[in-house]
C-alpha cells in the first residue's frame, strides 16, 4: 500500500524529505505522473506528488522569463503563454496516450516533469532541447536542505550549472520546488513542406538537404506508408505512401519565401503539398506525441533511439525487419522511434548494439513493468561515466531517499 | 586575492617533477626555465600575476591522461590554460602548480556537413571553427570578442557568449560532445554526433566549469548554416532609458534579432574616435540592431524594428546598405574595449547580468558610484540578454587606484545580483569574483556545487582557488546531518 504525500509548500516538501533521510525511507518523486509509465519501475511505500505545489510567480514576456512552483500544470503554463503569443521553445511533448496513462483529454504533465525529464519535441533541432531553455531552480536536496542554482537571466556563467545536471535526472538529485525557463515569441506562421511517397534513404537524404539549407527548418520528420493512417491530416492520411515532413515558423513573408524555395529543392524526391496553419500544428504534435504507435491496442514495446542523422538508414534497415517492428524518424532523422512486439525479448540486445555503434543511445520508453524492472531502460553507460554518476548522487542525495532507481540500479 | 598556500614540499620536488613530465612530454613540450615561464604568468586578467612551477604543453590525450595520472599519484596541482585569454584569472597560474597548456592540441580533426558538426581539438581557436566550415556556408554560433585568439576549450571551460547568444545560444547550447580527462587520468566521452547525451547532463555540469572538474581534449560542436543576409540597423537615442524601452519593445512584438547591443555616451565616443564607424555622437545611447534571415524577412523585420525606434524617440536611424557597411557597424562595438584602452591607462572590465527592464536603476546608480569614487564608467551592453559590461577607467600608476576600481566593480556586481540579477554572464568567475559568491549563494548552495567537485576531483588537485570563496574538505561536505533528525510523519496532506 502506497501513501502518496501531496505538499502544497517548498517548506512541506522540505520536511517530507527530512522526514524521508532521518527514517531512511525512500521516496518516489513525481509531478502529476504523466511519465510514471516509463523508466525503472520503483515499488516504493511512499510517493512525493508535487502537484498541489503550484502557481506561476512571475511572467514578464518582454524578458522572455517565466517561474513557477514545480508540480504547475504545463496546460497553465501554455495557456498564460499564449496569452502573450508565447511558447516553450523546445516542445515538450505528452506520452499519456502512448504511455497508456489514462489522460482525461487536454495536456497533461507538470513543468517541473517536463524539465526533469529534459524530453524535448520536433523543434529540438531548432531550438534545443529542455535543458537549453532551463535558466534556474530552487529545490531541496536529499540532505532535506534548500539550495538553488541559476537565476532569471540567459547569460549566468556564476558557478556550476546545476540547472544542466538537474534537467534529465528524473528527480534523483533534489526536489525541485521552483523552477524558472526561458520563454519564447511564438511564430507568427506555420508551414509545412510534405513530400510524398520517399523511401527511407531519400527521406533522409531530403531532410538533411532541408537541414543544411539557409532555410531554418523547425521540424524534420519521416512517417513511413503504414504509420500515416491514424493521423488526422487528411493530406497525411490519404497519402497513401511515406510522408516526409519540413515545418519552417516565422514571419509571414518569410515563411512563404522560405516554403516556395523548400517545395522546389525538395521535388527531386517526390510530389509535394503543403499544410498551413492548423493542418501543421496537429501534425506536429501527432508527431511530438508519437501518436501513431499510440492506438488503443498497441502494446509494442517501444524504443527512443539518439544518433547521428546520416546513421539513421543504416539504423533502421538493422532495426525494421523485426516481426511487427515499425520505425518513425524526427529530428531529421537523428530520433530513431522503433515499435516492436511486446513478446521480443531478442531485441533488447540487438538495439542496444545496433546503436552503440552509431555512438548514440536507446531509451526503453513503453514496455511492460516487469521487463522495465528486468532490462537496463537507459543505455547502460561506461564504467568511468557510471562511476561518475554514483559520486554525484551520493554527494547530492546521500542517503538514496530520491527516486532510488529510477534511472539506474543504485543511482 | 589570497590562494592556496603553495606547498612548499611541492616547490622543492620541482626538478625531479619536471625530469617526470619530460619522460611522458619528450622534447620541448616541459618549459622549465623562469623567463620562458614568465610568458604564462597571467591570462587576460592581467592585474594578477603567478610564475607557474613548471608549464606542460602536451599533444595528444594519451600524454595528457598520464600527466594528470602522475600529478594526481603525487598531489601536484594542476590548471588548465587554453589561450590564456580569460577576463576572470580562471588560467591564473599557482606557484606550486603544473601549468597544462592545451593550445597544441590545435587540429579539426572532422567536419561533418550532414550531421551539422564539426569534431575540433580543444586548442583550436573559436574563429577557426567558422573559418573551417564557412566554404561551405556554415558556421560556429558563439562569437566571443576574443574569437580570433581564445580555443574552443577555453571556451567550454568558460561557457563563452558573444554577441548573437540572444538567438543562437551560449556555447553549452552549442556542444554535442566532449572527450575529457579525470584527474586520475581516466578518459572518456559524453555525447557525440547525436542530439542529447544520455544519463545525468555531464555535458552541461563540464561547459562553464571554469577547468575544475576536468580537462577537455576533444570537442564535438554544432555548426549552423549561415542566414542568407544579415543587415544592422544603427539607432540613436536621447537616453539610455529610451534605448531600454526600445530593446524590450522589439522582443515584446515578438522579434528575437540576431545581435542587439547597446553603447552609452562615453563608449560611443571613444569607439567613434578610434575606428569612424559613423556613430551619431549628439546620442545619449546607441543601438546596434541586427536582423538576419532571407532578404524579405530582414527587410520585413527591420521595417518593424524601425517602427518601433521611432516610437521611442529615435534620433537617427541608419541600415546597412551592404556587407562592408554592416562589418563597419560592428567594428565600433566589437572595438569598444580597445577604445576605452586609447582614453585611460587602464581599464577595467565587468561582466554582470541583470533583468533587462531593471538597466535604468542600475545606471542611475552606476553614476552616483562613478562619482562616488572619482572614476569614469563606460558601458558596452548586450542588450537583449541583459549583459551588460561597464568599463570602468583608471590609472593603475596612481596608488590605490586600481584597489578603487577593484571596490567599485564589486559594487556594481552586487548591485546586479540585488535588482534579480548574476555576478557573471560570460567571463566566469575565476579569482576575480571568487569572494563575491557569497552575494548571491548561501552556504549549502555552494556546498552543493563543492560536492560536485569532490565527484570528480576529491583531492582538489584540478584548478584551486578559482570559483569558490571557501574550500572545505570533501569528508567534511559527504557528512550527513538531517535537519531535527524528525521521526514523526509530517503533517502534509497525504492520500
Amino acid at each position: 500500500m502506497t501513501t502518496t504525500l501531496k505538499p502544497e509548500t517548498a517548506d512541506q516538501v522540505r520536511e517530507a524529505v527530512q522526514w524521508a533521510g532521518g527514517n531512511e525511507t525512500p521516496l518516489e518523486v513525481v509531478g502529476s505522473g504523466s511519465k510514471r509509465a516509463f523508466g525503472r519501475p520503483t515499488d516504493l511505500a511512499y510517493t512525493l506528488e508535487l502537484r498541489a505545489l503550484t502557481g506561476i510567480s512571475l511572467y514578464e514576456p518582454e524578458e522572455l522569463v517565466l517561474s513557477a512552483a514545480a508540480g504547475t500544470p504545463l496546460a497553465e503554463i501554455e495557456r498564460a503563454l499564449a496569452g502573450a503569443n508565447q511558447q516553450l521553445d523546445f516542445e515538450p511533448p505528452d506520452f499519456r496516450r502512448l504511455l497508456g496513462i489514462d489522460d482525461g483529454g487536454g495536456r497533461g504533465g507538470t513543468l517541473g516533469g517536463a524539465i526533469a525529464c529534459n524530453f524535448s519535441g520536433p523543434r529540438r533541432i531548432k531550438a534545443g532541447a529542455a535543458r537549453d531553455h532551463f535558466l534556474g531552480f530552487k529545490a531541496i536536496s536529499g540532505r532535506g536542505e534548500d539550495f538553488k542554482s541559476g537565476g532569471r537571466v540567459v547569460k549566468n556563467v556564476t558557478g556550476y550549472d546545476l540547472s544542466k545536471l538537474m534537467a534529465g535526472s528524473w528527480g534523483t538529485l533534489g526536489v525541485m520546488t521552483e523552477v524558472t525557463v526561458k520563454v519564447l515569441p511564438a511564430a507568427e506562421k506555420t508551414r509545412t513542406v510534405l513530400v510524398m511517397g520517399a523511401d527511407l534513404t531519400a527521406a533522409v537524404e531530403a531532410m538533411t538537404v532541408a537541414l543544411r539549407s539557409p532555410y531554418d527548418v523547425s521540424g524534420a520528420a519521416h512517417l513511413p506508408a503504414g504509420l500515416t493512417g491514424t493521423s488526422e491530416v487528411s493530406y497525411v492520411r490519404e497519402a497513401g505512401g511515406a510522408v516526409t515532413a519540413v515545418r519552417i515558423e516565422g514571419p509571414g513573408p518569410s515563411v512563404e519565401y522560405r516554403c516556395e524555395v523548400l517545395r522546389r529543392e525538395l521535388g527531386r524526391f517526390g510530389q509535394t503539398e503543403e499544410l498551413h496553419g492548423m493542418n501543421s500544428s496537429l501534425f506536429w504534435a501527432e508527431v511530438r506525441d508519437l501518436i501513431p504507435f499510440a492506438g488503443a491496442g498497441d502494446r509494442r514495446i517501444v524504443w527512443r533511439i539518439s544518433i547521428p542523422p546520416q546513421s539513421a538508414p543504416a539504423v533502421v534497415d538493422r532495426l525494421a525487419g523485426r516481426a511487427g517492428a515499425d520505425t518513425l524518424l524526427d529530428w531529421g532523422g537523428g530520433l530513431v522511434w522503433l515499435a516492436v512486439e511486446a513478446a521480443d525479448d531478442a531485441a533488447f540486445d540487438e538495439v542496444r548494439a545496433v546503436v552503440a555503434e552509431t555512438g548514440g543511445h536507446a531509451t526503453l520508453i513503453r514496455a511492460a513493468e516487469e521487463i522495465r524492472a528486468a532490462v537496463p531502460v537507459f543505455q547502460p553507460q561506461a564504467d568511468a561515466v557510471a562511476a561518475l554518476s554514483r559520486r554525484i548522487k551520493a554527494g547530492l542525495d546521500p542517503l538514496g531517499v530520491l527516486n532510488p532507481g529510477r534511472m539506474y540500479a543504485g543511482v | 586575492m589570497k590562494m592556496p598556500e603553495p606547498d612548499r614540499e611541492v616547490i622543492e620536488r620541482r626538478a625531479a617533477i619536471a625530469t617526470a613530465l619530460r619522460e611522458i612530454v619528450p622534447g620541448e613540450g616541459v618549459i622549465d626555465d623562469l623567463d620562458e615561464r614568465r610568458a604564462y604568468e597571467a591570462d587576460g586578467l592581467t592585474a594578477y600575476q603567478t610564475i607557474p612551477m613548471l608549464v606542460v604543453l602536451p599533444e595528444t590525450t594519451e600524454q595528457i591522461s598520464r600527466i594528470l595520472r602522475y600529478c594526481h599519484e603525487e598531489g601536484i596541482k594542476v590548471v588548465p590554460r587554453g589561450a590564456g585569454t580569460s577576463l576572470s584569472g580562471g588560467a591564473l597560474p599557482l606557484e606550486d602548480g603544473v601549468l597544462l597548456g592545451l593550445a597544441k592540441l590545435n587540429r579539426v580533426l572532422d567536419i561533418d556537413y550532414d550531421n551539422r558538426c564539426a569534431v575540433v581539438q580543444p586548442g583550436v581557436t573559436n574563429l577557426a571553427v567558422t573559418q573551417a566550415v564557412s566554404g561551405e556556408g556554415f558556421y560556429y554560433a558563439p562569437d566571443p570578442s576574443s574569437q580570433i585568439a581564445c580555443t574552443i576549450g577555453g571556451n567550454i571551460a568558460e561557457n563563452s557568449g558573444g554577441v548573437h547568444c540572444l538567438k543562437y545560444g551560449l556555447t553549452t547550447n552549442n556542444v554535442l560532445g566532449l572527450e575529457v580527462v579525470l584527474i586520475d587520468g581516466e578518459v572518456f566521452r559524453i555525447g557525440g554526433k547525436h542530439l542529447d547525451a544520455e544519463g545525468y547532463d555531464l555535458l552541461g555540469l563540464l561547459t562553464g566549469s571554469e577547468g575544475l572538474l576536468a580537462v577537455v581534449t576533444e570537442v564535438t560542436v554544432r555548426i549552423l548554416r549561415a542566414p542568407e543576409t544579415a543587415r544592422a540597423v544603427l539607432i540613436g537615442f536621447p537616453t539610455s532609458e529610451d534605448a531600454g524601452a526600445c530593446v524590450s519593445a522589439v522582443i515584446g512584438a515578438g522579434i528575437i534579432p540576431g545581435g542587439m547591443e547597446m553603447m552609452d555616451r562615453p563608449a560611443i565616443k571613444a569607439a567613434e574616435e578610434f575606428v569612424e564607424a559613423g556613430y551619431p555622437l549628439d546620442a545619449g545611447a546607441l543601438l546596434i540592431v541586427e536582423l538576419d534571415g532571407p532578404e524579405t524577412e530582414v527587410d520585413d523585420l527591420i521595417a518593424r524594428v524601425e517602427g518601433i525606434a521611432r516610437k521611442h524617440n529615435a534620433l537617427t536611424t541608419r541600415i546597412s546598405e551592404n556587407e562592408e557597411e554592416r562589418e563597419r557597424f560592428w567594428a565600433g562595438r566589437k572595438a569598444a574595449f580597445p577604445a576605452i584602452g586609447r582614453i585611460s591607462p587602464d581599464y577595467y572590465c565587468m561582466d554582470g547580468t541583470i533583468p533587462r527592464h531593471q538597466l535604468p536603476k542600475v545606471l542611475a546608480r552606476m553614476n552616483e558610484l562613478s562619482e562616488d569614487y572619482g572614476l569614469r564608467v563606460a558601458n558596452v551592453f548586450h542588450a537583449g540578454d541583459g549583459n551588460l559590461h561597464p568599463l570602468i577607467l583608471y590609472d593603475a600608476n596612481e596608488p590605490g587606484e586600481l584597489e578603487k576600481a577593484e571596490k567599485f566593480g564589486a559594487d556594481i556586481l552586487r548591485l546586479c545580483v540585488e535588482v534579480g540579477g548574476v555576478l557573471t554572464g560570460e567571463h566566469g568567475v575565476g579569482v576575480e569574483k571568487r569572494d563575491l559568491m557569497g552575494a548571491m549563494f548561501s552556504e549549502e548552495d555552494l556546498n552543493q556545487q563543492q560536492r560536485l567537485k569532490c565527484a570528480f576531483d576529491p583531492a582538489s588537485l584540478l584548478n584551486p582557488g578559482k570559483v569558490f570563496p571557501t574550500l572545505h574538505r570533501c569528508a567534511e561536505l559527504g557528512r550527513v546531518h538531517i535537519h531535527g533528525g524528525k521521526t514523526r510523519f509530517p503533517d502534509i496532506p497525504r492520500f
